[in-house]
């Protein structure tokens, strides 16, 4: 397989580095490499914050940031802009926290038939089952429904090792909700 | 001695670790002074202060009584390990009848 | 093998990589003060204390200091004593580092490498481990997480055996390794105790059998005890390999003191260690589709420095770039690794040309184009001298 790139942009507080991890995770236990990273900042709530998650099926893979990525998330509606998109390789995924249509938001960016659009309104979901502004296990369902680079099942079961008892079923929910109502602009 | 006869650096054990407990009593510090104690068994009193203040407990508290002149029986005697004794004087300026002299060192 | 090659991954930090093999490794004696990005070790170890799945004293220090200085009387007593640090932690360790080698104290550490301040950086480059280097440690240089886990397991073999007896430094770099997620095969305890046996100081402190250990040694004595650290140091070198062949026998996994990747037909080489080795395996292949036969030669063991080896890759080449993340400020070469292949160059007799690169200061960004700018530079220097050293991607 080719190299998946995927970067992520959060705001620190929202989990941008968990999903990095979390669908690396599921990745290497579905037997492929993969690498998780964030842009290593002095982590503060609330700052913009990037990650990065490469896939592949070799061990050779850059710990370089990812410039040129395949998919681009963004959990945090502040920064649904385009220069956060930058580097999106061609016909590459945006997946955003947005309460908006995918079409509405490629129009909104001026990048309609440019990329694909997946959009999930992840603070709902978070606010429905976590009862908090964390988005990123939300976000993580509209990914793997929008690019099936891992099985639902398998961030699932990552998951419920990361997460214990109560707050691993929220997120497992959430994840569910999430996949399920995530709307994609290719149909 | 020449340092060239000390043991070689495999002959050693590693890291400076001592590995045979004690030794210090091979390590023979008492030409060190210059004056040495001379402990006067008429004067002394046994009260134990020269034994307490040596730093290198080169005073010996003897199991041999005494008899002074006037009579009086002390059942043990203080007297100097001069292999030890570095002559550093704090017996003779702590003892409280001054029954111990530091007189120079006859040089061989 | 067949089921060794079978074993399932697992996702892991290179931190957390590192807290697995301490726990395998049945470590008795954990004395750690926590520092960023060394951090999630120290929690991780501790974590499988308290869980019950490590039976270890972790002791509780007030600096990196008393961490070494615990963990060395640790092991002093026989017991299998780990730490781990970074950056800062390290260089208030520096006093007890040679105190550990002096000693021949078998302690492992692992060491997050980060920068120093002033001014403050908790970000990555190697000027933490550089400043280490002369403590007479073993320095071990990994560039995945799974070679971490098991280079870790490795250097107890190392450190514990009575003809090396020194202390062993595993040295990953922070946050772009420390805090990067990747697939991990853990051997488990079992496994790692078979390869790796406890092997006590054999004059450790024991009132049965009283030694003195850290007396002063005068002059006529001194001078040999460090010599008898010079020999170590030589006889750890051929160890290492010994010891890493076995590893590969026993879990299909072995790395050698000093890798050469595209070397076939390589003209130039970069000389890289961890991370930066990593990206380069990745990279080198765009490298070559550009016209720039370029090579990795992977430092891992560093100290001892496997000279032979090195002879051997270099021999043939016509020119090296040595990537520094530290700086020897006012050398001959500012890179402090540049600095001492200068020094190989000359008593080998290798005709390759040199060039000293420093990169990724205070975990400067060195992005993809980057590493293929430092293949061309490698390329260049087959032909042309680069007298001082580059200070790659600074502001001037």
């Amino acid at each position: 397989m080719t190299m998946i790139e995927i970067r992520w942009h959060g705001r620190g507080g929202q989990g941008a580095v968990t999903a990095s991890e979390v669908i690396a995770s599921a990745s290497i236990l579905e037997g492929k490499y993969a690498l998780a990273f964030p842009e290593f900042g002095a982590e503060r709530r609330g700052a913009p914050v990037r990650a990065y998650t490469r896939i592949t099926d070799s061990p050779l893979i850059p710990r370089t940031p990812v410039e040129r990525p395949d998919v681009v998330v963004i959990l945090d509606r502040s920064l649904v802009r385009r220069d956060y998109i930058e580097g999106l390789k061609e016909g590459g995924i945006i997946v955003a926290n947005v309460p908006l249509k995918p079409q509405e938001l490629l129009d909104k960016l001026g990048l309609a038939g440019q990329y694909k659009a997946a959009t999930v309104d992840a603070t709902s979901v978070a606010l429905k089952w976590l009862k908090a502004n964390i988005v990123n296990t939300a976000i993580l369902g509209a990914l793997i429904r929008s690019t099936g680079i891992v099985r639902l099942d398998t961030v699932l079961e990552v998951i419920k090792s990361r997460f214990h008892g109560k707050i691993a079923d929220v997120n497992v929910m959430a994840v569910k909700d999430a996949y399920d109502s995530t709307q994609l602009s290719w149909g | 001695m020449s340092v060239k006869q000390l043991p070689k650096w495999n002959e050693m054990a590693i890291g400076g670790v001592i590995a045979n407990p004690g030794n210090s009593l091979e390590y023979k510090t008492g030409d060190w002074k210059v004056l040495m104690p001379v402990i006067d068994q008429e004067k002394c009193t046994r009260c134990r202060i020269c034994w307490y203040v040596c730093p290198d407990s080169a005073i010996l508290e003897l199991d041999k009584s005494y008899i002074t002149k006037k009579g009086r029986t002390y059942k043990v005697t203080y007297d100097v390990n001069y292999d030890f004794c570095k002559g550093c004087g704090m017996c003779a300026q702590e003892c409280p009848v001054k029954a111990i002299d530091m007189v120079p060192v006859e040089v061989a | 093998m067949e089921e060794l090659k079978t074993r399932r991954p697992i996702p892991l930090s290179t931190n957390y990589a590192i807290a697995y093999a301490a726990r395998d490794l049945d470590v008795d004696v954990v004395s750690a003060y926590p520092i960023t990005p060394q951090t999630t070790v120290v929690e991780k170890v501790s974590e499988f204390v308290a869980n019950g799945e490590l039976d270890a004293a972790f002791i509780h220090v007030e600096s990196e200091h008393s961490a070494l200085s615990a963990a060395i009387a640790a092991a002093l007593t026989g017991a299998r004593a780990f730490t781990a640090t970074a950056s800062q932690g390290l260089a208030l360790m520096h006093e007890m580092l040679h105190i550990a080698s002096g000693l021949r104290a078998p302690v492992v550490m692992s060491v997050a490498m980060r920068s120093l301040s002033a001014p403050i950086s908790i970000w990555n480059d190697q000027s933490d481990i550089f400043n280490a280097r002369d403590a007479g440690w073993v320095i071990m240089f990994v560039h995945t997480a799974q070679e971490a886990y098991d280079t870790v397991i490795q250097a107890y073999r190392i450190a514990e055996d009575p003809s090396v007896l020194l202390p062993v430094m595993v040295a990953y770099d922070g946050y772009v390794m420390s805090h990067t997620t990747e697939p991990v095969v853990v051997e488990g305890r079992e496994s790692v105790m078979k390869f790796a046996p406890k092997r006590q100081y054999p004059y450790r402190l024991d009132p049965d059998r009283p030694v003195t250990i850290g007396a002063i040694v005068p002059p006529e004595y001194y001078y040999e005890i460090k010599y008898q650290q010079v020999k170590a140091m030589e006889g750890a070198l051929p160890k290492v390999d010994e010891v890493d062949r076995e590893f590969g026998k026993a879990f299909g996994r072995s790395y050698g003191v000093m890798e050469c990747y595209m070397c076939e037909g390589a003209e130039a080489l970069i000389m890289a260690n961890a991370s930066y080795a990593a990206t380069l395996k990745s990279l080198l292949p765009d490298a070559w589709k550009q016209g720039y036969k370029v090579g990795l030669l992977r430092l891992r063991l560093y100290r001892p420095f496997p000279l032979r080896q090195f002879v051997e890759y270099t021999s043939n080449v016509k020119s090296l770039l040595v990537v520094d993340r530290s700086i020897s400020y006012g050398a001959p070469y500012q890179g402090p690794l540049a600095n001492e292949i200068a020094g190989a160059k000359l008593k080998e007799d290798l005709g390759f040309n040199l060039i000293s690169v420093v990169a990724g200061i205070g975990q400067r960004t060195m992005e993809n184009e980057d590493f293929i700018a430092l293949a061309r530079l490698a390329w260049e220097g087959r032909t042309r001298k680069f007298p001082e050293t580059v200070f790659y991607g600074v502001r001037e």
